[in-house]
């Protein structure tokens, strides 16, 4: 018999919803519950032949491993943040056993559930804005002349055309500032997180913005429209969610009981 | 049963509730960079385990802090970089091909050179298409 592990997905208030069957986990085991004291612990074994250490480190070099697992992973943490309050663990959080899990829900109560109540009532929207330069024309004032030589008519020309295209760029920086500040308002929190590298986004397009919104689930409609009624001619903006709240659960929660919370 | 996560590419999209159907990227994002992190006591994280997350932070980060700050040695990783390894692959198939005709052609030597000249020319030039474009544009 193998040795098995214990995969943790995320961290939610106990409403006593049971997950729905089909729920599986990285591997296609079915998730379980492990609850304490309003908390619940989502948890699914796994083989420590594949999720152990060793096997990890060569298993997450493999990029399809790796897109399968974080698609599972995410799969569970949504289905959970659907019924709860929900804080998601980071990908491939394996203990030994299941105890562990109920003595960290033990020690560690009343920081996890300071983090649910911030998050509860709540879902998790990602805006993210792209810049849309256009082709510039020449502005009127500074065409070439039909007098000019062909040389000046060049250089008056590609002039036009650079600042063009700086103004372009201010003005997009500008758009996505102003579109962050009019989201942020209708947010319970608001984080920027960094532009994703065109070969993560897929896009060519420079990303201006990359924000995460907690929106309160009686303000989503108002929400989305805001996000329609920002879209314009210089920026395209992409809206994905709802979204489990990862990027308002980050805390660091060590061993030891004393360790206090990093604010997100 | 762990074999139909390994088998790649087939794997169910995640819908549920969501407006838009939610690309890797953007899961990759929030599961390995975001969320509760939980260190000691546990069997293994991913904090134990930094090549890949070293790896998918500078694609998360921009290309261009990550040159500011000096990194570019992705810019060398054949796994980052589907034009490279297939640089590299193409090098390979060429060097393979070489080797064959090595036995009968007294000229090998000035060929490989060349051979090796041509394909790190071709690489820089891959590098810098973005850069090129932009100034074709002005």
């Amino acid at each position: 018999m193998a040795e098995t592990g214990t995969y943790l997905y995320a961290i939610a208030q106990d409403v006593g919803h049971p997950l729905p069957e089909e729920v599986a986990g990285v591997t296609g085991a079915p998730v379980r519950a492990i609850t304490h004291e309003g908390l619940a612990a989502y948890v699914s074994p796994v083989p420590l032949e594949e999720f152990g250490e060793e096997p990890l480190r060569r298993f997450l070099e493999d990029l399809d491993w790796v897109g399968g697992t974080a698609r599972a992973h995410d799969r569970v943490v949504e289905a959970v943040a659907k019924e709860a309050p929900t804080a998601p663990v980071r990908l491939v959080t394996v203990y030994s056993s299941e105890d562990q899990v109920r003595d960290l829900l033990r020690r560690r109560h009343d920081d996890l559930a300071e983090v649910l109540d911030h998050v509860t009532g709540c879902r998790e929207w990602g805006v993210k804005a792209y810049a849309k330069p256009s082709e510039e024309a020449p502005r009127a004032e500074e065409a070439p002349e039909e007098t000019d030589s062909p040389g000046t008519a060049y250089l008056k020309r590609r002039r036009a055309s650079l600042r063009g295209r700086e103004d372009a760029w201010r003005l997009a920086a500008r758009r996505a500032e102003d579109i962050h500040t009019t989201l942020a308002s209708i947010s319970v929190a608001c984080h920027r997180h960094r532009p994703q590298d065109p070969r993560l986004s897929g896009r060519e397009e420079t990303m201006l913005l990359n924000g995460a919104y907690l929106v309160a689930e009686d303000r989503r409609e108002e929400f989305v429209a805001a996000v329609d009624a920002l879209r314009g001619e210089e920026i395209e903006i992409q809206l994905t969610g709802p979204w489990a709240p990862y990027s308002f659960t980050s805390v660091d929660l060590g061993p030891t009981r004393a360790e206090t919370l990093d604010a997100p | 049963m762990a074999d139909v996560m390994r088998s790649g590419g087939s794997f169910p999209r995640s819908s549920g509730g969501r407006e838009s159907s939610a690309n890797l990227a953007d899961i990759l994002e929030r599961v390995l960079d975001r969320g509760v992190v939980i260190v000691g006591d546990i069997r293994v994280n991913l904090l134990d385990i930094e090549l890949l997350t070293i790896k998918l932070r500078l694609l998360i980060a921009s290309v261009d802090t990550a040159r500011e700050l000096g990194i570019d040695w992705w810019e060398h990783d054949p796994w980052l970089s589907s034009r490279d390894r297939d640089l590299i692959e193409e090098n390979r198939v060429l060097r393979d091909r070489l080797s064959a005709v090595e036995g009968d052609e007294e000229m090998e030597g000035t060929r490989r050179r060349s051979l090796d000249r041509g394909s790190s020319g071709d690489a820089r030039e891959l590098r810098s298409t973005g850069r090129f474009r932009e100034e074709r544009d002005g």
